[in-house]
């Protein structure tokens, strides 16, 4: 099965690269004019941030704060803010990658003293706010774990690779979701849908058994809370690729939750777009999959239940099934790891429990 | 068993008694003789209103002991000089010229020399060589020792000298046992601390070793010399009056009291005697008011009455005012008003002499006991008057404080005069800071009395409570910034605690100015604190800008991909005209 895939790396990088121009063009005006350059940008203190039902993701209010270079509180920052946006420029330009890490060093390089790695990372925080774009576009990522398995042609982008494509089908531990892989372009798949993974041995299982073929899937590692460049990696799956994203994970609160930040994202990253999959499904385990499968189940612990009665109360749970899974752990006082289907045999998630989940779904 | 008692003359007293004067131990020794020379010497010069050439010699002059040696001491000053016919007794008897009039001096014991002169004959049995002149034509030189029995100068040898070059001056040269290496410290501090309160001085000293240490002039202009002043009726006491009663040509109390105390006219003297003529009447009525039943008035009567029979002047006078006393009286209701009645009739007009009219040299020991006791109650006498007190000054303290210890910044200040117990005295406070003031855990304090350091026992002196009593944070001022608090307090009586001299006592009127000083000079210090701080902000401020905006001018640049940086100076000039304008 082919379709013609409308591809948005490149693009990406583009419009990163002139919005970051566009930033030093302002500010050499300002200077130009004779005035200390300033900048406004949205407010990120809590009171700043609500839930849009819309894009069914937090966003930031109206609120903003306009930091100025005559203030002697801010020209520190914002001179760090102002690196920063040259640092990514330069990253973006050349075509290399960095984490955050290594931007706290490269500081140092420019005489740009960070007193300490939080101070650094809040400026990048700063950047993505001013710019728009997450960190990931300005070539920043963290220390990659997670990875994707099944039939889909991409095509490099990164330097010394450009035009070379790769089937992500190749390795049979997958391919590493990482900068080159963010920002190389789609070229063509089968898949009609993507499953999402929370732990690693299921995914190596679900290769074993062949899932993406079976099941004509991309089979997508989340190694936990999902990293922001594989949120986006699956946003793009869904809206360029056109593939409905099941989500499957531990059936305790935290795995609802990392299928929830996949689905809604988080309220840290309300100053940015593109990182949520709004559509996305969870599809277990539920805690009536517990009840309904019978699943061996630990009892919730006292931390696990206040964090249910604090997603309960969450705006991205209004949900009707959000809701009843909700209320049904809290009655049930049961979780249940992926793992437990194993007490009916190796298989059987993939026989039984998947299909009739995804059936449900759609 | 019988005891024997024999009479000691005062040679003889300090001989035994050398400790109290600071004679305790060879380091010691040498010490107090050096500082007792210079205040001599210092003395001499403010007498003669010259500023001070001091030159100050010791040499070794062989051993002594395990822990002492010989040493000649020799001061030269350019003061006032002795005239020749006083040398003996001024430097050979102790307590000698004994006087009834009070001038702040510098020396603690009004000993002068005579002390250490009685040490060393008394450590060397060798006489000691005074030279002097009062700028005619001969120069005097003594060889003296004293006779300490007996308390008179034994002259040895006298020479005199052709004065060519009109020199004015004093030396004093004589052999002591010390030791002048443990003393050396104190010494040289002693002298760098007298420097401090005497910038119009050059001193100039030369150790055993050699070593010159030279104390410079810096200002010629000279605080002016403290003048005599008669005793204040407030802080004179039985023997005092009982001296002046001998000695005195005044044939009636009248004279007396104007004669021989400061500030007493004609009409506090008149007043004054009245006082103490009626003084146990007034008590008794004073007594008996207290204790009977009144309303608010009754103060305002007891003050009446007092005043009625101060103002009564003579027996004449006297009959209305008892008759108005006594209708007071009874309207107030007072029991046994007759008696005190009775009482006052008797005082007023049946007295056999009046006091005032009493030859003070017939006077007898209770009276004198009675007129002692009504100096300390009389309240009509005014306060002592400060123009006979020599402080140094607000300019000169400064200039004596910037001169040795060198500091970035200095307040001084000089209290009003105030007076305790009759005798009036002035505060001067100085804070330096900064510059080559140690860094310490506590301030440093230099304490000076009548322009005379004071080198021991400082924790238990008044400045110490007094600065312990400030809430420092006020003034900005921590105690381990690098300060040193000058005190001085100058006085016709200094205040001290002990016969040692060495710290002064904590009378509240003494505190208060202290007190009241420090705030002063705190408030100055905490000024240029702030404004310190003002301008370190300020550069910093500068630092600030002038290390970033050319950083975002360059990235700016980079991200906009134009040739050449804005231009950013006139934004740095603005941050400066802009905080200058504040």
């Amino acid at each position: 099965m082919k379709r013609e895939i409308k591809s948005s790396a490149m693009e990406r990088k583009r419009e990163v690269l002139t919005n970051l121009r566009g930033l030093g063009v302002r500010l050499y005006g300002q200077m130009e004019e004779g005035v200390f350059p300033w900048i406004k940008m949205p407010s990120r203190s809590i009171e700043n941030i609500f839930y849009s039902p819309e894009l069914r993701q937090y966003v930031l209010g109206e609120k903003t704060v306009r930091r100025s270079a005559r203030n002697i509180r801010h020209i520190r920052p914002f001179t760090q803010l102002v690196w920063g946006a040259y640092f990514a420029h330069e990253l973006a330009r050349n075509k290399k990658t960095s984490t955050l890490r290594d931007v706290y060093y490269s500081a140092q390089a420019y005489d740009i003293p960070f007193k300490d790695q939080p101070e650094s990372n809040s400026i990048i925080t700063d950047l993505e706010t001013v710019a728009g774009f997450a960190r990931e576009d300005f070539n920043v990522f963290p220390e990659e774990r997670s990875a994707i398995f099944g039939d889909l042609t991409i095509e490099y982008t990164v330097p010394g690779y450009e035009g070379k494509q790769l089937n992500l089908t190749s390795h049979p531990d997958g391919v590493l979701i990482g900068p080159a892989l963010t920002s190389a372009e789609f070229v063509k798949t089968s898949a009609d849908k993507v499953i999402a993974i929370e732990k690693g041995g299921l995914f190596t299982r679900f290769i074993e058994e062949e899932v993406h073929k079976r099941f004509n899937a991309l089979l997508v590692l989340t190694a936990g809370q999902a990293p922001r460049a594989t949120r986006h990696f699956i946003h793009r799956l869904n809206k360029e690729l056109s593939l409905p994203v099941h989500v499957f994970t531990d059936g305790d609160p935290w795995g609802m939750h990392i299928a929830m930040v996949i689905i809604s994202g988080s309220a840290n990253a309300a100053h940015l777009r593109e990182l949520t999959t709004p559509d996305a499904k969870w599809s277990g385990v539920w805690a009536t999959d517990i009840v309904d499968y019978k699943l061996p189940s630990d009892d919730l612990t006292e931390v696990d239940v206040k964090r249910l009665y604090e997603l309960q109360r969450d705006p991205r749970y209004e949900g009707e099934l959000w809701q009843r899974e909700i209320k049904t752990f809290l009655r049930i006082r049961k979780k249940a790891e992926q793992e437990a289907f194993s007490r009916y045999g190796l298989t059987y998630i993939v026989d039984e429990y998947l299909p009739a989940k995804l059936e449900a779904a759609s | 068993m019988a005891e024997t008692f024999e009479e000691i003359s005062p040679a003889d007293f300090f001989y035994r008694n050398r400790d109290i004067a600071g004679f305790t131990n060879p380091a010691r020794a040498i010490f107090s003789s050096v500082r007792e020379l210079v205040e001599n010497a210092l003395d001499a010069s403010d007498l003669a209103g010259v500023p001070p050439e001091i030159y100050i010699r010791v040499s070794y002059e062989g051993e002594s002991g395990p822990e002492a040696a010989i040493y000649k001491l020799m001061v030269k000053d350019n003061g006032s000089g002795v005239p020749a016919r006083h040398i003996p007794s001024a430097f050979g008897q102790v307590l000698f010229g004994s006087k009834f009039k009070l001038r702040q001096t510098r020396g603690t014991f009004g000993l002068g020399g005579k002390m250490a002169i009685l040490y060393g004959q008394i450590t060397t049995h060798k006489p000691a060589y005074v030279t002097s002149s009062k700028g005619t034509s001969k120069i005097h030189t003594y060889k003296l020792m004293i006779d300490i029995q007996r308390n008179r100068p034994i002259i040895l040898d006298r020479k005199i000298q052709a004065n060519h070059e009109q020199w004015r001056g004093t030396v004093v040269e004589f052999y002591l046992e010390g030791d002048y290496f443990r003393a050396m410290p104190k010494i040289l501090e002693y002298l760098k601390q007298t420097a401090v309160v005497t910038p119009y001085a050059n001193i100039t000293f030369v150790d055993p070793k050699g070593r010159l240490y030279k104390f410079n002039r810096v200002v010629t202009k000279m605080p002016p010399p403290p003048r005599e002043t008669l005793p204040h009726p407030h802080g004179v006491d039985v023997e005092t009056i009982q001296r002046l009663t001998r000695i005195t040509e005044c044939r009636n109390m009248l004279d007396f009291m104007q004669k021989h105390f400061h500030r007493v006219n004609e009409n506090i003297a008149d007043r004054f005697l009245k006082f103490v003529e009626t003084m146990e009447i007034i008590q008794e009525i004073e007594q008996k008011l207290t204790k009977a039943e009144m309303g608010p008035g009754k103060e305002a009567l007891i003050q009446e009455i007092k005043q009625r029979l101060i103002e009564t002047k003579a027996p004449e006078e006297a009959e209305p005012v008892i008759k108005e006393v006594e209708r007071k009286l009874a309207e107030a209701g007072i029991p046994e008003a007759e008696t005190l009645i009775q009482l006052i009739r008797q005082k007023l007009i049946n007295a056999p002499q009046s006091f005032k009219y009493k030859n003070p040299s017939k006077l007898k020991p209770h009276e004198i006991v009675k007129l002692v006791q009504g100096m300390k109650k009389f309240e009509e006498f005014r306060p002592p008057a400060s123009s006979c007190l020599s402080p140094l000054g607000e300019e000169l303290l400064k200039i004596g404080i910037l001169k040795e210890l060198r500091p970035e910044f200095v307040a001084v200040c000089q209290r009003e005069p105030s007076s305790y117990s009759g005798h009036p005295f002035i505060v001067e406070v100085g804070i330096a800071y900064g510059g080559e003031i140690p860094r310490k855990n506590d301030f440093v304090l230099y304490r000076f009395a009548n322009r005379i350091p004071l080198l021991y026992d400082e924790a238990s002196d008044v400045s110490w409570k007094a600065i312990k009593s400030i809430n420092w944070r006020r003034y900005k001022i921590t105690s381990d910034m690098p300060i040193a608090i000058i005190t001085h307090i100058c006085s016709t009586k200094v205040p001290y605690k002990t016969v040692g001299k060495e710290f002064i006592s904590d009378r509240p009127e003494v505190n208060r100015e202290i007190l009241n000083g420090l705030r002063e000079a705190g408030r100055q210090l905490k000024r240029f604190l702030s404004k310190q701080e003002y301008i370190e902000k300020e550069k910093k401020r500068l630092t600030v800008f002038s290390k970033y905006l050319p950083k975002i001018a360059q990235f700016s640049t980079e991200l906009a991909e134009k040739e050449k940086p804005p231009d950013i100076e006139k934004l740095l000039r603005s941050v400066k005209t802009l905080e200058e304008g504040d």
